[in-house]
């Protein structure tokens, strides 16, 4: 059978997550349908279609879709449940707010945050905070899956040309209204879900210096994270503190500035895509798990830094 | 008003978690259990709407075994009026502890129900929203703002792009995110006197309802251990690197 | 906001060994008793460290049918070894030439923290009410003088000691008799002994820092049952310490390190000393196979029967290691802390019943075993300051030959605060990187003992004179808090050119070092907001 993907979209685009998930649905079964619920929202479906793993766009249009409301979606896809052996979603807000209404109305029990498709009933998924990997095998008949989308590439998005259905609406919920989206303004993006974080520890020697870590997160767009150490020396704020006892990140890109790499710390932020350090001491733990490693003094290296990341055409944000 | 707070005892988040050798689970013998900490979150604002006036009756329920009524306690000292163990034992998936909460709803007859949005453990972050789907009940999920207002609750979620309010009919399932209050402390005093605080026993085998998992779990292991990479030697090669080779920037 | 306040007839400080067999003697003896333990740790054993071998002699009065109480002593000593460590070398001394108080056969492996949580689970059998979460942090006394009971700490005060939004204040306990059973350097039982005068006459009180790792090994290594105690390697000779290493069930041995807090180096760093033991090829075959699972380390009373001091008060006494009962020899204290602890509970029921003084409390003691024990013990430890060679002569002489029975008794003549030489006169120690898999930093050490300090809070080590460390301590004795401390607490950084003292206190794990080795007496270890410290498993 069939898998059926919930595309998450604000009306006129695909929200990245959604190719990250994409990939992971396809590798369970690639006759791959992507379920697109919106209002006006034919650019979305348009966007899909062209995504080559895609075989085929399920759109269905209503006003009532306007915002993503879990109690108007659930019945839409419930309806079309009976043709899928898995229904999917990314494992962000969105997803983790939609599916589990789903699965209990289909009385499945959900595999949740998954990171790797062993087979198509069985995953692996972190549990703990990632403290532990388990593997673990869905006996249901039907299956509801969300997917951790920074554990799986982004799908090529263009050379695809999958049909585009519609599909049905159902009633909308009385009980449930939409009130207001404030997106958060600041600049600067969350530590706890930003593409790229850049984080100083004790070696940046007081909170004045944080300006140089500041100058590259604006460059890159990057959330500013601390070591325990940097924040108990008063350098700056403990909700910037990433470890054990602050947040645990998982970016694309981590850049740990003067941080010796106390476990504490590696715990908050090992399993990021990639990870930079720079630091003086060459025997440095953080340099055990860092994909680049620069041995070098951050005063002369943070200014350098700034200066080719300017000379770049380009920067992915 | 009466409201229901579900929570679970989960492993103390101060702890280091190890894994068994025989990938079975995890190391839980002799480990500090606490309160789930989300949940925490939920009794407290459960308590804060009482000392408003606006409700009643708290009663705080969890499923698991005996010893789980010491979190039951826990949210008996801080505020909660009643308490109610649902006594099951081994792995009780969230569909399950759903069906099971259902019935609790069925008999308790709560206009609102709070948990925390995720535990700690499993980490599957899907009970409150099973219940409010079986219940057909409205769900605001990853709560940090909430409004009780006339037959309705006013709630903002902390969603990734940002924040949204939307407004649910009670009765409703709220799912609590950390930064909706500060808990407080369990004081000794309140601690004492919650031990004489009604706490009542229930087998999960009277409810009627099937627990068995559905999901196999067929091992657990350690994170694979990060290798180290490669030594840079200028900071140019750094973000050709970080361009070129990882494609990050 | 004024505080509660709750009557009972016993209020115990501290849920260890010597606090528990208290409350199950005093409900064995009168089931009417209202009695109730305050526990600083989140529960019952998370702040308890020991190696440990069990002597069962206090538990089988205790509780005589404890091997039908599911209780978890299960590991039947099977096998003994001493070893003497050169730099490479090791020498084996017979088991049959140990002196008696060393040799184990009827003794058992225990996680003394296990242990306790099955004493606690056995006295609130009995109705005894356990708050763990709650430090006692003052001491509250009657008009006459008389200690009137406790007060725990406020919760919800800032770093400046200001009431936040979520501050509760503590609650008073008062008590017909309050036992303080704290463990090693209690710090309200040394708010006592000074305000009692308990010591007057007494020997300055000795102390250890003792280390302990437990280690997942290979089952070829592995000798469910075998002791094993170390001396020599890496200590130089004129510093006391050594090691033990106890085959426990699971695969699991407990590696632990003790040295005496009378050492004279301020470069030593007992936590590097640890880890360097480790790499000795006598030790290391066991565990370069293996996977250190916890970590933690605990102050002990080494003094014996000459600093034990007077263990009543008006109203209160003193049991366990918060006055001092360890047996060094033995390197045992659990046995006799419970006994303590049992002693007391008769006292106080005689003291409610027939109106007898506390200070039957000393008879008593003074006519059972422990004291026993504990006076045919007394010469070991001051042997040894004579150096490790002199000490195993005289030791042998006097506990193989003599029996503890020489007609003399020998002091300890300094506390251990007093014995640091001037940092420019002794020799620095370069310990070697630790190699991340049998020997280790601080850092990933401390993050074993899951401890933590809810943030914003008062800085529970308190400073007398702030500016001592960078103005005298640093300059006279190279700072020692950056080396004795076993977690790192304390750090001397360099900010802008000029030193500055840090104290990391969220790392603390109440092992009360500090509080004993601060050359002024400089640092005062306070009671942190309840629940705060290490969260210790099965130690």
């Amino acid at each position: 059978m069939s898998v059926l993907l919930i595309a998450e979209h604000n009306n006129k685009e695909v929200k990245q997550f959604t190719f990250n998930a994409i990939t992971a649905a396809s590798q369970i079964n690639d006759d791959l349908h992507v379920l697109v619920i919106g209002k006006n929202a034919d650019p979305v479906a348009k966007s899909i279609s062209e995504v080559p793993n895609v075989k085929k766009v399920i759109h269905v249009d209503n006003d009532i879709y306007e915002n993503y409301i879990a109690e108007n979606y659930t019945p839409v896809i419930l309806k079309l449940s009976e043709n899928y052996s898995h229904i999917i979603c990314s494992a962000n807000t969105f997803g983790k707010n939609l599916m589990p209404r789903i699965a209990a109305l289909l009385d499945t029990s959900q595999v949740s945050d998954i990171i790797k498709v062993i087979s198509e009933d069985t995953f692996l998924r972190p549990i703990y905070a990632g403290n532990a990997f388990a593997t673990v095998k869905s006996t249901d008949k039907k299956k509801c899956i969300t997917i951790r989308p920074t554990s799986f590439d982004a799908a090529p998005t263009s050379g695809g040309s999958a049909e585009i259905v519609k599909g049905e609406n159902t009633d909308p919920s009385e009980n449930t209204k939409f009130l207001k989206k404030e997106e958060i303004k600041s600049d600067r993006p969350e530590l706890g879900t930003a593409r790229i974080v850049i984080s100083g520890g004790r070696g940046m020697q007081s909170g004045d210096n944080f300006k140089l870590i500041t100058a590259i997160a604006d460059k890159l767009n990057a959330a500013i994270g601390a070591s325990r150490a940097a924040v108990d020396a008063g350098y700056i704020t403990n909700e910037h503190q990433v470890g054990q006892t602050g947040k645990v990140v998982v970016p694309d890109l981590y850049i740990a500035v003067g941080i010796s790499g106390a476990i504490q710390h590696l715990a908050g932020m090992k399993e990021s895509k990639v990870i930079v350090a720079i630091n003086k001491d060459g025997e440095a733990p953080i340099f055990s798990v860092a994909d680049y490693g620069l041995e070098a003094d951050l005063f002369d290296a943070l200014p350098k830094f700034l200066e080719e990341l300017n000379k770049l055409n380009t920067i992915q944000k | 008003m009466k409201i229901l707070v579900a929570v679970k005892r989960v492993i103390d988040y101060n702890v280091q978690i190890r894994v068994k050798e025989d990938g079975s689970g995890v190391v839980t013998d002799n480990v500090k259990m606490s309160t789930n900490p989300p949940d925490d979150n939920a009794i407290e604002e459960a308590v804060k709407i009482k000392e408003a006036g606006k409700a009643k009756e708290i009663v705080a329920v969890t499923v698991g075994e005996e010893k789980a009524q010491e979190t039951v306690r826990k949210a008996l000292a801080v505020g909660a009026d009643r308490g109610i163990l649902v006594k099951a034992s081994g792995t009780v998936e969230p569909l399950a502890v759903a069906k099971i909460l259902q019935k609790i709803v069925e008999k308790e007859k709560p206009d609102l129900v709070f948990m925390g949005k995720q535990a700690i453990d499993d980490d599957c972050n899907q009970t409150g929203q099973m219940l409010a789907a079986i219940l057909n009940w409205p769900q605001a999920t990853f709560a940090s703002k909430i409004e009780v207002k006339e037959k309705v609750l006013e709630v903002t979620r902390e969603v990734d792009e940002g924040l949204e309010t939307i407004e649910v009919s009670i009765p409703s399932i709220v799912t609590c995110d950390l930064r909706l209050n500060e808990p407080r402390y369990a004081s000794l005093p309140n601690i004492m006197k919650a031990k004489k605080k009604p706490l009542e026993q229930i087998d999960a085998s009277e409810l009627g309802v099937d627990i068995k998992p559905r999901i196999e779990q067929i091992k657990v292991e350690e994170p694979p251990k990060r290798k180290a990479g490669i030594k840079v030697s200028s900071v140019e090669e750094l973000v050709q690197k970080l361009k070129n080779e990882a494609k990050v920037i | 906001m004024s505080r509660e306040v709750m009557e009972y007839d016993v209020v115990i400080i501290g849920g260890g060994p010597s606090g528990l067999s208290a409350a199950i003697k005093l409900k064995q003896l009168n089931a009417e008793l209202n009695i109730c333990i305050l526990e600083k740790a989140s529960e019952i054993g998370a702040h308890i460290l020991s190696g440990n071998v069990f002597e069962t002699r206090a538990l089988d009065e205790l509780l005589p049918k404890w091997r039908d109480l599911n209780s978890p002593i299960k590991t039947k000593v099977s096998k003994e070894k001493f070893l003497f460590l050169g730099k490479k070398k090791s020498f084996s001394w017979p088991t049959w030439l140990l002196p008696k108080v060393q040799q184990n056969h009827n003794n058992y492996i225990i996680s003394l923290a296990n242990l306790c949580r099955w004493l606690a689970e056995q006295a609130e059998g009995l109705g005894v009410e356990i708050f763990p979460g709650f430090p006692a942090s003052e001491i509250l006394y009657n008009d006459d003088g008389s200690v009137k009971g406790v007060a725990t700490q406020d919760m919800g005060l800032d770093k400046n000691g200001e009431k936040k939004d979520s501050y509760e204040p503590g609650m008073e306990l008062h008590a017909k008799v309050t036992i303080f059973a704290e463990g090693c350097r209690g710090h309200l039982g040394k708010e006592l002994i000074k305000k009692f005068d308990l010591n007057k006459g007494k020997d300055p009180q000795q102390y250890g820092i003792g280390f302990k790792e437990i280690w997942e090994i290979t089952e070829e290594q592995h000798q469910e049952g075998l002791v094993m105690h170390t001396a020599g390697w890496p200590l130089d000779n004129q510093t006391y310490g050594g090691s033990f290493m106890y085959h426990a069930e699971n695969k699991q041995i407990f590696l632990g390190y003790v040295i005496g807090l009378d050492y004279k180096n301020p470069h030593l760093s007992p936590f590097d000393e640890f880890q360097r033991f480790k790499t000795h090829p006598s030790i290391k075959k066991y565990i370069e196979n293996g996977k250190r699972i916890s970590f933690g380390a605990r102050a002990l009373i080494e003094g014996g029967i000459q600093s034990l001091p007077r263990m009543y008060m008006p109203g209160a006494l003193l049991v366990g290691c918060d006055a001092g009962t360890l047996n060094m020899p033995k390197i045992k204290g659990s046995h006799t802390a419970m006994k303590s602890g049992m002693i007391a509970a008769e006292t106080i029921f005689e003291h409610l019943n027939q109106q007898k003084d506390l200070a039957i409390y000393e008879e008593k003691f003074n006519k059972s075993w422990v004291y026993e024990e504990l006076y045919a013990a007394r010469n070991v430890k001051p042997s040894f300051s004579w150096g490790l060679l002199l000490g195993i002569i005289f030791t042998g002489l006097d506990q193989i030959i003599f029996r503890g029975k020489l007609p003399f008794t020998l002091r300890h003549k300094h506390a251990d605060h007093e014995t640091l030489k001037d940092a420019k006169d002794m020799p620095k120690i370069d310990y070697p990187k630790p190699d991340n898999k049998i020997t280790f930093d601080k850092t990933s050490s401390v993050y074993l003992t899951g401890t933590n300090h809810a943030e914003n809070q008062p800085v529970h080590l308190r400073l007398k004179d702030p500016n001592l460390p960078i103005n005298y301590t640093l300059k006279k004795y190279d700072e020692p808090a950056q080396k004795y401390c076993p977690v790192g607490v304390y750090e001397v950084q360099i900010v802008n050119g000029s030193s500055k003292f840090v104290i990391n206190s969220q790392n603390c794990i109440h092992c009360k070092t500090c509080d004993i080795k601060e050359p002024s007496q400089n640092i005062t270890w306070v009671t942190p907001e309840g629940g705060g410290g290490p969260k210790y498993g099965n130690m």
